[in-house]
């Protein structure tokens, strides 16, 4: 049953990641999603510091607030002159320290460690339960996951065509009136909660990982967006069932292992993918050859 | 622990030399990193460095740092080499493949620390002072390495400058000089895993690359020049590096990594507020100022035309001046605005107020001030006609940016120019206070009579 958890929390974390991922690597904004994985830590902190507990809201809040403080400034300094790159260096450099200070400096009163931090604890999501009411309805990291989900689903679904538009060409959306500043900030906020709802599991790095990877292997896959989503999402899955296997032959992190398993997949679409995958493209130039000859 | 006693440790003091030499070579490296726009490369080799390490722990068991730097090295290589690979063979974008790249090898690294620390041979611990960073954790011969390294990197950097600068800002045009760029380009690269692996120890996996990001961004705020940039950068990350390591000794506990990157973006943020002439502070002051000094010329010139208008359609007519109103109306500004400017042009002696009724007070032109706004509204109407007649006048080399337009002119432009604005009946006309003297002195009876 405790490995059932395990799969199936990190499967919800490593879906919800893959499917705002693939919105992310289209606007090329995969590293602006790494530099809020790592800058909402000190929103975390900060929201165990100020509530005392391990509650699911006040977290999210701190995250989204920081996340968007985040976008905010990097997009700040990049107007003010420093090139976009430097500018989300700089900024999540600076808020990933400020984490790792307050964790440190209130170790007592933070239940977090480092370790945990940069690589989660899926492996005890069983043993903290959610109490409602009397009842055991289940581990609460999975009520976290799974309700970040449903409502990134339910907006994205509600304006799938505006990010659709927005993702793809910026200036007509601009054009016919979508207001594509609102939009990206609500991209945003949308991926600093599945950020934080996958904290505790996967840790800060590991989620630019479920953000980037499965994505970036449906976009090998496919055309179409809505199918690069669900591929997305079940490379996600997959890998963390594999991962979690993978983990437990080599006793070792989970969350690093859905990454591994991740890149390996990554790897396969890489050299085996239909359009344009290595393989395939060595075939097609090797037909141009021979028929040129 | 006072600071001072930390300071006469001899142990504290070697730590201390090898967090300046760090912040040096990386402050010095971030610059060309910076301007080549591979900040954030840094990030992925140090993430990458994380598998390296793990496995040269699992292959020989030892630590040694020497060995860990090669470890690291080859991973970061490999991490590089993944990159350019992913986003050259498919569709995929350069910032993707980075944090793809990022992200795998850490996980990947990951996978092999907790492999390791579960497996726990006793002798593992310390490995993971590689995540966030441990000064203290730094011995002789770790140092020793790190000053090898850095001296390295510092000689290097020195007698390859000029490549690197040519590398920095015009690649095409080296190549075109018959510099071997490519090879240049994986040399900085290769430089930068170097100054990112020997970091590993003091800042951490995680944080190293705001060692080569922040510093040079802070000193990009200072100067325009490279050669004081990278002085000023790798001063700025020795700074840093001191700064770190001392106020980390002060807690326990504390890590060195994000104290370090702490102290770096401290100076970081006061380059960004309060730098001289690219400072937040220093661009709204100049904001501000040009702001009020466009509001003024513009109040000064609605006067003027006001003025114009009041002479050609009634030139006998009884003359008060105007009020701030009438001229906010003429200018399109809000009338508070045109009246603190209005006091503004009469502490400069450009305005005066002759009249005052009951509602508001109304204004006119000093003698200098009429001067003045002739010079104001030639020029603008000069740059209105040059801009109406671009055709005419797109042969000329004139900087639109430029306050001034008479002054770029030849005198037989210049006089065309004037004849066309007579032509369209914009000639400014009110030069000369002797002309329209009765409009300046009105007598003090309300108003004046011709």
């Amino acid at each position: 049953m405790n490995s059932f958890w395990i799969i199936l929390t990190g499967s919800l974390v490593a879906a919800s990641c893959g499917f705002l991922g693939c919105f992310l690597i289209l606007r090329r904004m995969a590293m602006l999603g790494d530099a809020i994985s790592h800058a909402i830590l000190p929103g975390i902190v900060l929201a165990f510091l100020f509530s005392g507990s391990r509650e699911i809201l006040p977290m999210l809040m701190g995250a989204a607030i920081i996340g968007l403080i985040t976008v905010f400034i990097v997009q700040m300094l990049h107007q003010s002159g420093v090139k976009s790159d430097a500018a989300i260096g700089v900024t999540f450099t600076a808020l990933f320290s400020v984490g790792v200070v307050l964790v440190s400096l209130y170790t007592q009163q933070v239940d977090l460690d480092l370790d945990c931090v940069l690589y989660g604890e899926i492996a005890y999501v069983p043993w903290d339960t959610w109490q409602f009411g009397g009842m055991d309805m289940g581990p609460r990291a999975l009520w976290g996951v799974g309700g970040v989900f449903l409502f990134s689903l339910l907006i994205i679904g509600l304006f799938f065509k505006q990010f659709k538009l927005c993702a793809f060409d910026p200036a007509l959306a601009a054009a016919i009136g979508i207001p594509v500043v609102l939009f990206h900030y609500l991209l945003m906020t949308l991926v600093s909660l599945t950020t934080v709802a996958a904290f505790e599991s996967v840790g800060a790095i590991l989620v630019v990982a479920m953000l980037v990877v499965p994505s970036a292997t449906a976009y090998l896959l496919t055309d179409r967006l809505h199918i690069m989503l669900f591929i997305s999402m079940a490379v996600g899955v997959l890998s963390a069932i594999l991962g979690y296997f993978f983990a437990s032959w080599l006793d070792s992190s989970i969350a690093g292992a859905m990454t591994a398993v991740a890149g390996l997949l990554f790897f396969l679409a890489f050299l085996f993918s239909p359009r344009h995958g290595m393989i395939s493209k060595m075939v097609a130039r090797r037909k141009i050859h021979i028929g040129e000859a | 622990m006072n600071i001072w006693l930390a300071l006469q440790d001899p142990n504290t003091q070697w730590v201390l030399m090898g967090c300046v030499l760090l912040g040096i070579s990386s402050g010095v490296l971030g610059c060309f990193a910076f301007l080549r726009g591979r900040s954030l490369v840094g990030d992925a080799l140090a993430h990458a460095a994380l598998p390296g390490v793990c496995l040269v722990y699992l292959l020989t068991g030892s630590k040694s740092i020497g060995l860990f730097l090669i470890g690291a090295g080859v991973a970061g290589l490999l991490a590089t080499y993944c990159i350019t690979a992913i986003s050259r063979h498919t569709r995929i974008k350069e910032d993707t493949s980075l944090a793809l790249t990022l992200s795998v090898f850490f996980g990947v690294g990951i996978v092999l620390l907790t492999h390791i620390q579960h497996s726990a041979s006793g002798n593992q611990s310390g490995l993971d002072k590689f995540l966030f960073g441990q000064a203290a954790s730094l011995v002789f011969t770790d140092v020793i390495t790190i000053m090898l390294v850095a001296a390295v990197l510092i000689v290097i950097t020195a007698l390859l400058f000029k490549e690197f600068t040519l590398l920095s800002f015009d690649p095409g045009f080296g190549r075109g000089l018959g510099f071997p760029m490519g090879l240049l380009d994986g040399l900085l690269m290769l430089m930068l895993l170097m100054s990112v692996v020997i970091g590993l120890q003091a800042v951490g996996v995680v944080l190293v690359a705001a060692m080569l990001i922040a510093p040079a961004v802070t000193a990009r705020y200072w100067t325009d020049k490279l050669s004081k940039m990278v002085l000023l950068s790798g001063f700025f990350g020795a700074l840093s590096g001191v700064l770190g390591t001392l106020i980390s000794t002060q807690q326990e506990n504390l890590p060195t990594g994000p104290t370090i990157v702490l102290s770096a973006t401290a100076f970081f943020l006061f380059s960004l507020l309060f730098s001289p002439r690219r400072g937040v502070l220093a661009r709204m002051a100049r904001f501000l100022r040009m702001r009020k000094k466009v509001l003024r010329e513009d109040v000064m010139q609605a006067l003027y035309e006001r003025l114009e208008e009041q002479t050609k359609s009634r030139p006998t007519s009884v003359y008060h001046g105007f009020g701030a109103e009438q001229l906010a109306q003429k200018c399109g500004k809000r009338a508070t605005a045109v009246r603190k400017a209005l006091y503004d042009l009469q502490k400069l002696a450009f305005v005066s107020e002759p009249s005052r009724t009951e509602v508001e007070t109304l204004w006119t032109f000093t003698p200098e001030g009429l001067k003045e706004a002739h010079r104001l509204v030639l020029n603008q109407r000069l740059w209105d006609l040059y801009h109406m007649n671009q055709n005419q006048y797109h042969s000329l080399e004139i900087d639109v940016n430029q306050e001034e337009l008479a002054p770029q002119l030849s005198d037989a432009t210049l006089s065309l120019m004037l004849a066309q604005l007579n032509a369209y009946d914009l000639t400014p006309r009110l030069s000369d206070h002797h002309s329209v003297s009765h409009l300046l002195h009105p007598s003090k009876q309300g108003g004046l009579s011709l």
